[in-house]
C-alpha cells in the first residue's frame, strides 16, 4: 500500500469515522491543536470520549508539528467517565452496568 | 506579529469573527483579532447554537430574524468549503401556564406583524411534530420552522476563513493583558506576544468582557454565570425541532449526526468564571428531560460541560462605542443568546465602526441606558 492509500484507509476515531489523511489534512492547514481538530473532525466527541483517538492525534501533532507530546494540550475529561442513562439518573443515580 | 492596526478586537467567538469579516467587507484595512485560546473556545463553543426569531420586542425580533437569514445562506455567503449543519427544524416552545400562552399570543403577533411565520398550536398538533411529547402539562405550544440549530465550531470557522480572504489577521494563543489609553483615547493594546498600536479596539471577549472593559477604566455591570448542558451517544433521527420551554426551564435538540444536546438554567450557579460541571445539573436536567420526552431515557450521556452566559441587568447586550473612552466598542453582554443575533452583531458593529447609519436602530442598547435607568425589556429571554 502506499502512502496515501494508506492514511485514506487508517482510521482515527472510531466513533466519528474519522482517517488519519483528514487529521494530517487538518494540521497542514494549520489546526494545530487537538482541541481545534477535534471541533471540526469530532474526533473526541463519540462515545468514547477520545480514549482511542486521543493519544494518536496528540502524536500526529507532535510530528507534524516539531513539538513534544508534553507541549501540546490534550483533550479535556468531562463526566461522567463512563456512560450512563438518563432514565438511570432520574430515577435517582443507579448505574445502569447490570 | 504586526505592531499598527487600524482595528483590534479582542476575543475569537462567533461575535469577534463576525465583526472582523463584517468590517473587512465593508473595505476596512488592517483588521486584527486576538483570541486568548483557539477559536470558539468561549461560550461560542460550548454553547447550544439554537438560533429563533420567535422574540416578544419588535427590535431582537428583527435582529434575530435578519441573523437567521445570513445563517441559511452563510456556506454560500462566507464561501465556506465545510458545511455550518444549520438544522432548520423550527423552536417547538411550550407553554405550560395560562399567563405564558397569553405572552405568546402577544409575542406572535408581533412576529407575524415583521414577518416571522411563527403560529400558536395546539398540544395535539405540537404531538404531530414530536409524537413521543409528553403533553400532559402542556397548555398549549408555538412553533416556528425557520428557526433551528447550527454546529457553533463550524459557523466561527466559516466566518474566520472568510475574514482570513479579505485579510484580517487573526491571532490565536495570543492574550490581550492590558489597553494603553492617553486623553481617553486609545494608544495600543498590550498582548503577551507584542504591543499593537491601534485607535480602535472592539471588546467582544464574552465572560472577560468586564476585565477587557477594566483595562481601559470602564465598569460594565455584567457578570458572568456558569451554563450547564450535556450530550448523549448519537442516535438515529428522531427530533426535528428544538423543543424548549421557559416555565420547565429546558431546551433540547438532535444534532444532524444524531446526539442529543441539552441544556437548563441552574438555581445557583457559580459567578467566579468556573466552567467546571455539578452532578446537581445532571439530576435535574435526567428528571425534567425524561419528563418532557420520555424516550430520552434510554440515551446515554457521554459528557456534561459547562460555558459563560454574560448577563446585563436587562438582559439585553450592550453594543456600542462608549461616552468615556473614544474608540472602545462593546460587543458583550449577550445574556445567553449570542450566538444567534452573530451576524448581525458583526453587521452593526461594522456600520457603528465605519460611521454608517445603523441598518437597525440600536442606540437603545448603548452602555448609558443603565446610568439613565432606560432599561430595554424583552419578555421572552430563557
Ligand atoms: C451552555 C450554553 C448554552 C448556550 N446556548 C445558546 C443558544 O442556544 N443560542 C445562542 O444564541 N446563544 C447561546 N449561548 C450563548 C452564546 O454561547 C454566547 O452568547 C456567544 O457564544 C457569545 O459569543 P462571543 O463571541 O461574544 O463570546 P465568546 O464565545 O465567549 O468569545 C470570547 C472570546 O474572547 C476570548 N478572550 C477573553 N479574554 C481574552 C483576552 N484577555 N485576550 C484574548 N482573548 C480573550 C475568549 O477566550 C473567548 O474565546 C449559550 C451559552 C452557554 C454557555
Amino acid at each position: 500500500m502506499d502512502q496515501k492509500t494508506l492514511e485514506e484507509k487508517t482510521i482515527i476515531c472510531r466513533c466519528s469515522d474519522v482517517t488519519l489523511k483528514e487529521v494530517r489534512d487538518l494540521i497542514r492547514e494549520g489546526y494545530t491543536e487537538p482541541d481545534e481538530i477535534k471541533r471540526i473532525l469530532r474526533t473526541g466527541m463519540g462515545p468514547c470520549q477520545g480514549r482511542t483517538c486521543g493519544p494518536l492525534i496528540l502524536r500526529e501533532v507532535a510530528i507534524m508539528t516539531g513539538r513534544t507530546i508534553d507541549e501540546i494540550v490534550p483533550f479535556t475529561y468531562r463526566p461522567p467517565s463512563k456512560g450512563i442513562k438518563m432514565g438511570a439518573i432520574a430515577k435517582g443515580g443507579e448505574l445502569n452496568d447490570k | 506579529m504586526i505592531n499598527k492596526a487600524n482595528v483590534v478586537i479582542v476575543g475569537g467567538g462567533i461575535s469577534g469573527v463576525s465583526i472582523a469579516y463584517n468590517l473587512a467587507k465593508k473595505g476596512m484595512k488592517d483588521i486584527v483579532v486576538i483570541e486568548k485560546k483557539y477559536l470558539a473556545s468561549g461560550a461560542t463553543g460550548r454553547c447550544g447554537a439554537g438560533v429563533r426569531a420567535q422574540w416578544g420586542t419588535e427590535m431582537n425580533c428583527r435582529i434575530a430574524h435578519e441573523s437567521i437569514k445570513f445563517y441559511e445562506k452563510a456556506n454560500e455567503n462566507l464561501n465556506y468549503e465545510r458545511d455550518i449543519d444549520f438544522k432548520q427544524g423550527g423552536y417547538l416552545i411550550l407553554a405550560t401556564t395560562k399567563k405564558e400562552k397569553e405572552q405568546f399570543e402577544k409575542n406572535l403577533k408581533l412576529q407575524n406583524r415583521l414577518g416571522i411565520p411563527s403560529k400558536m398550536i395546539s398540544s395535539e398538533e405540537a404531538k404531530k411534530i414530536v409524537p413521543y411529547l409528553n403533553t400532559e402539562d402542556v397548555v398549549v405550544a408555538t412553533y416556528c420552522p425557520i428557526d433551528g440549530h447550527i454546529n457553533p465550531f463550524k459557523a466561527t470557522d466559516a466566518y474566520a476563513l472568510a475574514a482570513e480572504k479579505l485579510g484580517v489577521k487573526i491571532y490565536k494563543y495570543t492574550e490581550v493583558l492590558d489597553i494603553v489609553i492617553e486623553d481617553g483615547e486609545i494608544k495600543k493594546v498590550v498582548t503577551d506576544k507584542g504591543d499593537i498600536e491601534t485607535d480602535i479596539i472592539v471588546n467582544a471577549a464574552g465572560g472577560y468582557a468586564k476585565q477587557i472593559a477594566e483595562m481601559v477604566g470602564v465598569d460594565l455591570p455584567v457578570f458572568s454565570e456558569r451554563h450547564q448542558i450535556l450530550v448523549t451517544e448519537p442516535v438515529e433521527e428522531m427530533l426535528g425541532p428544538m423543543v424548549m420551554s421557559f416555565s420547565k426551564n429546558l431546551y433540547c435538540q438532535q444534532t444532524p449526526e444524531g446526539s442529543f444536546i441539552m441544556g437548563r438554567s441552574g438555581e445557583n450557579e457559580p459567578t467566579d468564571m468556573r466552567i467546571t460541571s455539578s452532578w446537581d445539573f445532571l439530576d435535574k436536567m435526567a428528571k425534567t428531560i425524561t419528563h418532557t420526552l420520555p424516550p430520552i431515557s434510554e440515551l446515554t450521556v457521554i459528557r456534561q460541560w459547562a460555558g459563560l452566559y454574560n448577563i446585563t441587568p436587562d438582559r439585553q447586550p450592550i453594543y456600542g462605542e462608549t461616552k468615556d473612552v473614544k474608540g472602545f466598542f462593546l460587543a458583550v453582554g449577550f445574556s445567553g443568546r449570542g450566538f444567534m443575533v452573530a451576524p448581525m452583531t458583526g453587521l452593526l458593529i461594522a456600520e457603528q465602526i465605519m460611521g454608517e447609519e445603523n441598518s437597525i436602530d440600536i442606540s437603545s442598547l448603548s452602555l448609558e441606558r443603565f446610568e439613565k435607568g432606560e432599561l430595554v425589556f424583552e419578555p421572552s429571554v430563557v
